[in-house]
């Protein structure tokens, strides 16, 4: 078992180089520190010395990849690449375009994020299965006919129809929770209680239609026909065998995101004004900050990785088929 | 003078290769089953309707030209420098009739009040605060009163020739099926085309008078907008699939296939870019498509081609982030593939890899390509409105659900509320998306072995 996560973890190690690369000739290599001052100081009659003083500013006034001019180590690591991209690998995400540390900001905002998330995960996980099992129940029946077509009609609205019409009908209308803002602590609920709502309620057309398909292969398969054959009722077949059997697909289907709850949902916090990693995320992506944008994206696939592997793991705890080669 | 935009060019190819499929599916005995079979389904069929619809809309659109100017004697043939296309030329009134800022549907007046100078009793000007009239939307009017009378006129003559065309369809399918017994469900069709020709009849009668859907805050018509929306959900939707095809169907069978070494480096490849937050991907490749077009402004001398290359970045960047659930299917199959009989045997004939994987393998994973293509469509529609509120989807210029609705949000908080562009805007994304995710339901039922089985199993 050891053996096998250590392996995992290797494997890992290349990915996380790759996206470092990527990254770093996005961002770099297309897209020259010149162009990128010149989109922060408007883009038509900026002087050189301008460009030069924010590259200055902001640490980009060094070679790419090799500093001749340094002495020893410094040729290499006193350059863009070496301070800009590999020092994300333990995390030093050095400062925003407002001189700021990213390394905080993360830190800070990654709770809300995950105030919102975690809960709409766990609510969502209930919420999808409860709609998938009764679809099932009554598959092929006017139930499960009508079941499919509501939740293909509710995937077809956009989820941001879903955040304006909520925030209009109970912020606006009923007036039962703030439109938007947010406090730490047991204030948090009524703050909170609409988004995680509105953003487990956008889920339910797509949750509960692919765990309907889940449930459905695993009711055509032999150990259920035994199972209606021994003269189990179809209520025991249903809860005591396709369950748990279809509990496995989607658990460790669901694994995956566990980590990357605390990116956050972009949409959802800009919407609703939490301080959280997603809103610092669309924040950067509209003020253009190079920087946020590159951290964001390393710490993402950092977890969404670490995703990858609690799903291995997973796999090899729940279903005892799986063997560890 | 006719101006062709680099994605009117590309979606007329993408057509015309549709074309070229279908009579390639029409002489295929074992291709032309499954078609048939989603001919047969009744949601599948009806959903066919609507979405041809837009698709009309959307191609209408995508036919641009200069106009001509008025030419003196004696001068050569000047063309306006503004691009409209012959969807414009059709809804020409829509486009005209510009108001100052917000009116309601069907409303007369504008949404707020204005300070107005009107000559008093004595002759002098006296300023109002007052509702003034609308340049357009019921200027016919002599009495605004008649206003309910003059819609319902309008909405009448509408029906009627709505139901003209309707019967006029009808009998065309009545000649044309009446004598056999036919599996297509031709009366969800004509319930389809009806319910279709019912509201869309009115709604061209009246929209040369009126704001149907009212007016945004420029005074642009919202009904104008809605429709030309659907061209760039349309060819978001579709010209994406350009990119996607081939490097989901080279890569993916390629990893299957040759397993090794080689599938060790595609999936390195595809875990990489699914393991970056494709909004972040999306958003930086954006970001940096702009830079480059501010660099080079002599790849896109006016605005529209500006906007129209960035439409074509957005598609390419979808494509490239969206390849990989393709591409994991197409290897799965592919592994699964080439252990059969039949791929051995071709082995032990000395078949070359290349000749095996385009006689043997590509044939038998097609399904799984058309069935993911159709069925991402309406999800690329949907992304497109997120990623433009985000502010890295299609340029702000270019009309399309995500720009309305992001220039929409805060009409909800205003007091009194002006809902008609985000009601516009929900009604028309909501009808294209739920219609193409209905047909591809359809497809997907027809052309998956494993829903039959499922079916049966179930029954």
């Amino acid at each position: 078992m050891i053996a096998y996560i250590v392996r995992r973890i290797l494997y890992v190690v290349p990915i996380l180089i790759l996206v470092n690369l990527l990254t770093f000739w996005l961002f770099f290599a297309v897209n020259t520190p010149d162009d990128m001052a010149r989109l922060q100081l408007g883009v038509r009659r900026v002087t050189q010395e301008a460009v030069d003083k924010w590259k200055a500013e902001h640490g980009y006034d060094k070679p790419m990849l090799y500093n001749g001019a340094a002495q020893g180590f410094g040729r290499v690591t006193d350059t863009i690449f070496y301070e800009k991209s590999v020092r994300l690998f333990v995390f030093d995400f050095g400062n925003a375009d407002d001189g700021r540390s990213i390394r905080n900001a993360i830190l800070t905002r990654m709770w809300p994020s995950l105030a919102v998330q975690l809960p709409v995960f766990l609510v969502g996980l209930a919420v999808y299965i409860s709609f998938a099992l009764l679809m099932a129940f009554f598959r092929a029946t006017y139930v499960d006919f009508w079941g499919v077509i509501l939740c293909v009609a509710m995937m077809s609205i956009s989820t941001l129809f879903y955040i304006i019409g909520g925030q209009y009908v109970f912020s606006k209308v009923w007036n039962l929770v703030p439109i938007s803002g947010y406090s730490p602590g047991l204030d948090a609920f009524k703050f909170l209680a609409l988004p995680v709502a509105i953003g487990t309620f956008a889920g339910i057309g797509s949750g509960a239609r692919w765990y309907r398909t889940i449930f459905l292969e695993e009711m055509g398969k032999d150990y259920v026909r035994t199972a209606r054959a021994k003269g189990l009722s179809e209520a025991t077949v249903m809860f005591r065998h396709v369950l748990h059997n279809g509990m496995i697909p989607i658990l460790t289907g669901a694994v995956v995101v566990i980590p990357t709850l605390f990116m956050g949902a972009l949409i959802m916090e800009s919407f609703f004004g939490i301080p959280g990693l997603g809103s610092y995320t669309i924040d950067a992506i509209q003020a253009q900050d190079f920087s946020i944008v590159r951290s964001m994206v390393f710490l993402g696939s950092v977890l969404y990785i670490l995703g990858l592997l609690l799903t291995d793991i997973s796999y090899t705890l729940v279903d005892p088929r799986v063997r560890l080669e | 003078m006719p101006v062709v935009l680099w994605t009117d060019a590309l979606v007329f190819a993408l057509f015309a290769a549709i074309g070229a499929y279908f009579v390639h599916v029409r002489r295929q005995p074992h291709l032309r089953a499954p078609w048939r079979r989603v001919t047969q389904s009744a949601p599948g069929m009806s959903a066919l309707v609507v979405v041809a619809a837009f698709v009309a809309v959307g191609l209408l659109d995508s036919l641009h030209y200069r106009p001509a100017l008025e030419r003196k004697p004696g001068q050569e043939a000047a063309y306006s420098t503004e691009v409209l296309s012959v969807f414009d030329a059709v809804a020409g009134p829509l486009r005209a009739h510009r108001e100052r800022t917000y009116s309601a549907p069907f409303a007369t007046r504008t949404f707020a009040r204005e300070t107005l100078e009107v000559p008093g009793p004595d002759g002098t000007l006296r300023q109002v605060r007052e509702f003034p009239r609308l340049a357009f939307g019921g200027a016919h009017l002599k009495d605004e009163a008649e206003r309910g009378r003059d819609v319902l006129l309008g909405v009448l003559e509408g029906l009627g020739f709505a139901l003209l065309l309707w019967c006029v369809f009808a009998a065309a399918v009545w000649r044309g099926v009446a004598r056999r017994a036919t599996p297509v469900p031709w009366r969800a069709i004509l319930i389809t085309a009806g319910v279709l020709l019912a509201l869309a009849g009115p709604a061209v009668s009246l929209c040369a008078d009126y704001h149907i859907f009212g007016t945004d805050k420029v005074g642009r018509d919202v009904f104008y907008l809605a429709l030309k929306s659907i061209r760039t959900g349309l060819v978001i939707g579709t010209l994406t699939t350009l990119v996607v095809l081939p490097f989901a169907v080279a890569l993916g069978i390629m990893a299957g296939y040759f397993r090794g070494l080689i599938d060790d480096l595609i999936q390195l490849v595809y875990t990489t870019i699914n393991s970056i937050p494709a909004v972040l991907l999306i958003a930086a490749a954006v970001l940096i498509a702009q830079v480059a077009l501010d660099r080079h402004p002599d790849l896109a001398p006016t605005a529209v081609q500006r906007a129209d290359l960035r439409l074509l970045v957005l598609c390419a960047i979808l494509g490239l982030t969206g390849w990989i659930g393709l591409a994991r299917l197409l290897r799965g199959e592919a592994l699964k593939l080439r252990e059969l009989e039949y791929i051995q045997a071709a082995h032990a004939f000395g078949v070359r890899n290349a000749r095996v994987i385009a006689r043997h393998i590509l044939p038998n994973v097609m399904h799984i390509v058309l069935i993911s293509l159709v069925m991402d469509f309406s999800g690329l529609v949907l992304a497109e409105a997120v990623l433009s509120y985000i502010g890295v989807g299609v340029d702000p210029s270019m009309i399309s659900f995500g720009t309305m609705i992001n220039q929409a949000r805060l009409e909800m908080s205003r007091e009194p509320v002006v809902w008609w562009s985000l009601a516009a805007a929900f009604v028309f994304m909501f009808v294209l998306v739920l219609e193409a995710n209905l047909f591809a339901d359809a497809v997907r039922d027809a052309f998956d072995p494993r829903v039959r089985v499922g079916a049966a199993a179930t029954a």
